[in-house]
């Protein structure tokens, strides 16, 4: 009963790194860049569910939609400003400019909330779930989380399999001249691409917090290299491989937590992420690709 | 190609009178001058009273911040692999120099025999731990590369904040839980204690040392590229079917560069904990943003040049130091400059507006000279 416990904070924790995994390997796969301003995004989401309920008083739900408007928002000006004009560059060039992003997001957040650390209010108020005599105790944070993550995770699979924009953005990622020559629009489908990873990242960071109830300017560097290593775990740019890479890293982090060490649990994780990767290179689903001599 | 063929000779060139060096020394000469030129400078500004404290106290974290950045230019710049875990060698570095100088400190009481000799060993330790981290990379490249060395970084500065070290004289004993657990006996010292760290450290860094170890690392790491290792280090990172098939060994380079590197950096490490009295690992200083700043100086320098890794280490160690009068506002200036940097110098569009205003002279001999640069290859 207590393995089944973990497990199942770990598919939450998973189904949280799964959807800000899923934002990186989007992002990655079609403008080929790693967003490292990513896991800012999840904190900014968290800011703005705070400022909206908790500081001016609003019904959650408007700071759900708050909190996803303004992520994507967000994130459509980062990729207009500082992405846009180095599409020629070279991948480092952009890595580096992610990363002054991410510091730009850090620091605002920390002139404007301050240092300390904000106790986030649960935006879900579904309550716990109490199984086998109390042996088995679900909170209702859990359960909102598995339930949208999973919801999330077959519309994603749906929009980029039927629908049109979806097919351009599979175009895009896999030969963006081509796909240009076709008549797709590679801007906006980027840009289209950045909003949604956002939008999932703002859903994480609402979900995130509600489970973890604190609130820093880092909140999103953390759980964001997490991700970020789910994704490449799971075989970056591609969409089931960033979730099933974000479940299995939350279930290794809340096993290895439970029954190896709690000190040494991120250690295991990327421990066994660096195995699997000398084992099987590009990751459990990315795609081998071929040298060309 | 004539020019890689002046290059070969280059050393042994200038030592015999000639009429004019070899563009790759000269090169070499003015790196080199240009540190020994700075360093005196700071000698005579600090020998007259001219410094301020504040500057004063930055002359060693900028020697550390040039070290780490020279060896992380090895991996990214002359191997062409992206290392996001650089702050770990450097963390390797810093705890093993530091509980060797704890432990032997009554031994070897002389700071000048022990100084040198902790600098030996934080430095063969990080060697030891780039080869290790060099096996897995050896299959991997590009992000997946970068993935792992992330992944180390964390996971060394995840360990050493779980670690715990005593002495005593059965031999060392080791522990993840706590102090008792030691078990040590009663004369026992236990030297690192958990997420407290190391304490007690002898504060041994100078500028003096830091420029030294500086020199050593940057002539060490300029021969290295304008040698046969180097050059042939280079072709795998230009194209490494082509270096496999003209019979360069793959391995053994990857491996020699992720050691050599691991290497300097454990130097810098140990530089950075003997500088403090109280060495702990957090996020700040070690792992990810350590890796992410020395990796910063190494891009904004210019990938695979080490004058720029030099000039930029030292730029972007006092930036934000500089910018302390608007104290909460610099690390935000910090971030738009280094947003607002990387695109102006990798924007064509950009580039070309910025050309139209600068004096067109100017901007021709620049052009010219970087044409040349790019000829030659990276060198200095």
């Amino acid at each position: 009963m207590e393995f089944l416990s973990y497990l199942i904070s770990g598919l939450s924790l998973g189904s949280i790194y799964a959807l800000i995994a899923l934002g990186y390997t989007m992002v990655y796969g079609i403008a080929k860049m790693l967003n490292f301003a990513h896991g800012d995004i999840i904190m900014v989401g968290g800011f703005i569910v705070f400022t909206l309920c908790t500081t001016l008083g609003l019904d959650s739900i408007w700071g759900i939609l708050g909190a996803i408007v303004g992520c994507t928002i967000l994130g459509v000006i980062v990729e207009k400003v500082a992405y846009k004009p180095l599409r020629s560059a070279s991948p480092l060039a952009v890595l580096i400019t992610a990363i002054g992003v991410s510091y730009l997001l850090q620091n605002l957040a920390l002139l404007i909330f301050g240092s300390g650390t904000k106790t986030f209010t649960s935006v879900v108020t579904i309550p716990k779930i109490s199984l086998f005599d109390d042996q088995l105790v679900i909170t209702g944070e859990t359960i909102v989380t598995i339930i949208v993550s999973v919801i999330i995770m077959v519309g994603l699979v749906f929009f980029v399999n039927k629908t049109k924009p979806g097919h351009a953005m599979r175009a895009v990622s896999e030969d963006r001249g081509a796909a240009q020559l076709m008549g797709i629009n590679v801007n906006a489908t980027i840009s289209l691409t950045f909003a949604i990873g956002s939008a999932l990242a703002a859903v994480a960071g609402i979900l995130m917090c509600s489970a973890y109830p604190s609130l820093t300017a880092y909140t999103g560097a953390m759980p964001g290299i997490k991700a970020f290593v789910a994704a490449v775990f799971g075989g970056i740019g591609s969409i089931p491989g960033a979730m099933v890479g974000g479940i299995l890293l939350g279930v290794f982090e809340s096993l290895s937590r439970a029954y190896i060490s709690s000190q040494l649990s991120d250690a295991i994780v990327f421990a066994v992420l660096i195995i699997i990767l000398t084992i099987k290179p590009t990751g459990l689903m990315g795609k081998k690709i071929s040298e060309k001599v | 190609m004539g020019n890689t063929v002046q290059n070969n000779n280059a050393p042994e060139n200038a030592l015999k009178p000639r009429k004019s060096i070899s563009p790759a020394f000269r090169s070499k000469l003015i790196t080199c001058g240009m540190v020994v030129a700075l360093f005196i400078i700071v000698e005579i500004l600090d020998g007259t009273g001219n410094m301020s404290n504040l500057f004063s106290g930055l002359l060693v974290p900028i020697c550390y911040y040039v070290i780490a950045a020279l060896s992380l230019n090895l991996v990214v710049g002359i191997l062409g692999e992206l290392s996001l875990g650089h702050g770990g060698f450097m963390c390797v570095g810093a705890y093993a120099s530091a509980f060797f100088t704890i432990a032997t400190q009554d031994i070897i009481t002389d700071v000048w025999i022990r100084f040198p000799l902790a600098f030996l060993v934080g430095g063969l330790t990080a060697a030891i731990f780039g080869i290790l981290i060099g096996i897995p990379v050896l299959r991997l490249k590009g992000d997946y590369l970068a993935i792992v060395t992330l992944a180390f970084g964390e996971i060394i500065k995840n360990v050493v904040t779980a670690l715990y070290v005593g002495i005593d004289g059965n031999g060392v004993h080791f522990s993840t839980t706590s102090t008792d657990a030691l078990n040590l006996a009663e004369d026992g010292k236990v030297i690192i204690k958990g997420a407290l760290g190391i304490t007690g450290i002898p504060k041994s860094s100078n500028v003096i040392v830091g420029f030294v170890l500086v020199m050593i690392t940057l002539i060490v790491c300029l021969n290295i590229i304008d040698s046969r290792t180097g050059r042939a280090i280079m072709s795998i990172r230009d194209n490494r079917i082509a270096a496999e098939s003209i019979g360069i060994n793959v391995t053994k380079h990857k491996l020699f560069v992720f050691a050599i590197s691991a290497f300097f950096a454990g130097l810098a490490g140990t530089l950075y904990s003997h500088n403090l009295s109280g060495l702990t690992a957090n996020t700040n200083n070690f792992g990810y943003n350590m890796s992410i700043t020395i990796l910063v100086i190494v891009v904004l320098g210019g990938i695979g040049s080490m004058r720029g890794s030099v000039i930029a280490a030292i730029i972007l160690t006092a930036l934000p130091e500089m910018l302390r009068g608007f104290s909460e506002y610099r690390m935000l200036i910090y971030a738009v400059v280094l947003i607002v940097m990387m695109i102006v110098n990798n924007n064509p569009t950009i580039k070309a507006k910025l050309s139209m205003i600068a004096p067109k002279v100017l901007i021709a001999k620049f052009r010219n000279r970087k044409k040349n640069n790019v000829q030659k290859g990276a060198e200095g």
